[in-house]
């Protein structure tokens, strides 16, 4: 028989609801009985997914407590889109929590460098008790209100910057190189988002000394390190799988191409 | 009922093996379940010296599958001996999966591993279709295959030897005789078909190496069709695989004449499911009235 202590679990969906933009999405799971670091994720595979879609889908755990596992994600494929249709009562196969974690520094200042919904995980870092340390830059396409924007706001100092056209993300990647800059030698960078604004960040690291961990979002197969789907490359020149020795890597650990 | 399986001079605890590939060394595995409850677990292909594998991205989900094109990547055979292996439990029965570019580089792997007391058998990949010397091109030509299976009994002392055929092949009897009259204990079948999946927008292949092996349920027919064909073909063991997602499919595979059988992207889809299938085959074959594998096995009427 199956160890009960198995950590792979069928919780129930408490609720799933698109937020103001309706390829938002807010997932909420029965609680899973674990708690987690900032960073980490979860593999998730509905119960009664047949085997049309055969990879359960990888998401960073916004938040987790004894209410619920909160999950954030956007429709952008078949699989986030059939997700989106779940409803309360039904049944998710959950496994996790995975991965390395966000290190904080606690002598230093961090700044988070957040994305669209790559927003996620810094949620449950803003829950922490010593957030004096801890600063926000948001860079987002749809408008403030559609992420959990305000929560983090609410308890880490926080400014966001709105990307329309071509001249506003060429904006946002000059003030990360200032910011970035700005805490070479004396701070670091967290960040999670789309993989060109990581490569934009991981250059700037590099450019100016700067520490900084990058959470990548490469497709995976299976979260526990056999596929061999999910892997990146190391300054070394060997592929890791991002499912357990990421999906937070240390910039100079890794290579991201330009 | 008891679910031991005798495959020629290999004796397994139940029929499900987990696919080489696919579960990693176990140990990603073990805290989902206790590895010695499987049938048998074939180990990540290895070769002699490391190999870092083919650029990203290497899969790529498709209707009812998925594409991999990962390239063999693992570690080598030495750090595989003194960084992996002693770390799994002794109760797990292990195959190991050998991959090479050459005849000679089999034997040697096949040498290495024949005095190895936790491998219980060898299993010799002559069907990857990912990578561009050795893999398939050897299971694609009776001759060569030939030649790596006799150059693996050579030096594979008392361990049973695998012979793991690619479908990619115009009449998959031709190459599995050959096989066995190179001296093949068993045969496990299939490997992935050869496929694509392209992006009309981005105008590229979904994966840097533009093609990959096809796993998955879509791939289940054509599978257990082609066990089925050998089983007609060959009086050696035959381990069927190819999209077994539930205990109906393994017992499928064993009424077409397999053994065993393997568990691939199945396990991806839910890590315990290996587990978990082991029990459910029991309980569907108790349901059915089976007593024993060997009664029921090929009894496929036609």
């Amino acid at each position: 028989m199956i160890d009960s202590q198995t950590p792979c679990r069928d919780l129930e969906v408490l609720s799933c609801r698109p937020g103001s933009d309706p390829t938002l999405i807010d997932l909420v799971l029965a609680a899973p009985g674990w708690t987690c670091k900032p960073g980490q994720f979860v593999m998730i595979r509905p119960a009664h997914w047949g085997v049309e879609l055969v990879w359960p889908r990888p998401f960073s755990v916004c938040d987790v407590s004894d209410k619920g596992l909160r999950i954030i994600f956007q429709t952008v494929g078949r699989g986030t889109r059939k997700l989106a249709e779940l409803e309360p009562g039904q049944k998710v196969t959950v496994w996790g929590p995975l991965g390395r974690w966000f290190r904080i520094d606690e002598a230093r200042p961090n700044l988070i460098l957040a994305g669209g919904v790559g927003i996620a995980p810094f949620v449950m870092l803003a829950r922490r008790e010593r957030t004096d340390n801890l600063s926000m830059l948001f860079g987002h396409r749809l408008d403030l209100e559609h992420y959990p924007y305000a929560e983090i706001a609410a308890r880490i100092k926080s400014e966001a910057m709105q990307q329309k056209t071509p001249a506003d993300i060429a904006q946002f990647e000059t003030v990360l190189s200032e910011r970035i800059k700005a805490l070479a030698g004396v701070g670091q960078v967290l960040a999670c988002g789309p993989e060109p604004m990581l490569k934009v960040v991981r250059k700037y690291c590099l450019m100016h000394g700067t520490d900084g961990q990058v959470s990548l979002e490469n497709r995976m197969g299976c979260g526990v390190g056999a596929c061999l789907g999910c892997v990146c490359k190391t300054m070394a020149g060997d592929y890791v799988q991002s499912c357990v020795h990421g999906p937070v890597f240390d910039v100079r650990d890794i290579e991201l191409g330009v | 009922m008891d679910q031991k399986v005798q495959l020629g001079p290999l004796t397994l605890k139940n029929p499900v093996i987990t696919a080489s590939g696919t579960f990693g060394y176990g140990l990603e595995f073990m805290r989902y379940g206790d590895l010695s409850a499987i049938g048998a677990i074939c180990l990540k292909g290895i070769s002699l010296a490391p190999r870092a594998g083919n650029p990203m991205p290497r899969i790529a989900e498709t209707p009812c599958g998925m594409l991999n094109a990962i390239g063999l990547q693992n570690v080598g055979v030495e750090k595989f001996l003194k960084e992996k292996l002693p770390y799994i439990p002794a109760g797990a029965t292990l195959i190991a999966n050998l991959y090479a570019q050459t005849p000679e580089d089999f034997g040697e792997l096949a040498g290495i591993f024949s005095t190895e007391d936790k491998i219980a058998a060898l299993e010799v990949n002559i069907s990857c279709p990912n990578v561009r010397e050795g893999g398939v091109q050897f299971g694609q030509d009776p001759h060569m295959a030939a030649a790596v299976v006799g150059a693996v009994k050579k030096r594979s002392g008392s361990k049973p030897v695998i012979v793991k055929l690619s479908p990619n092949v115009t009449d998959v009897r031709v190459i599995a005789k050959a096989a066995v009259d190179a001296g093949a204990d068993m045969l496990s079948l299939i490997n992935t078909l050869s496929g694509m999946s392209v992006d009309i927008r981005t105008r590229r292949s979904r994966l840097a190496n533009v093609v990959g092996g096809l796993s998955g349920p879509a791939i289940k027919p054509v599978a257990l069709r082609m066990v089925h064909q050998v089983a007609q073909a060959v009086n050696v063991p035959i381990i069927g695989m190819g999209g077994i997602t539930s205990a109906e499919d393994v017992l499928e595979f064993i009424l077409v004449g397999a053994h065993a059988v393997q568990i691939g992207t199945y396990n991806f889809m839910r890590p315990d499911n290996a587990f978990r299938l082991v029990e459910e085959v029991r309980v569907l074959a108790e349901s059915l009235g089976i007593t024993s594998w060997d009664d029921y096995r090929g009894t496929l009427q036609v």
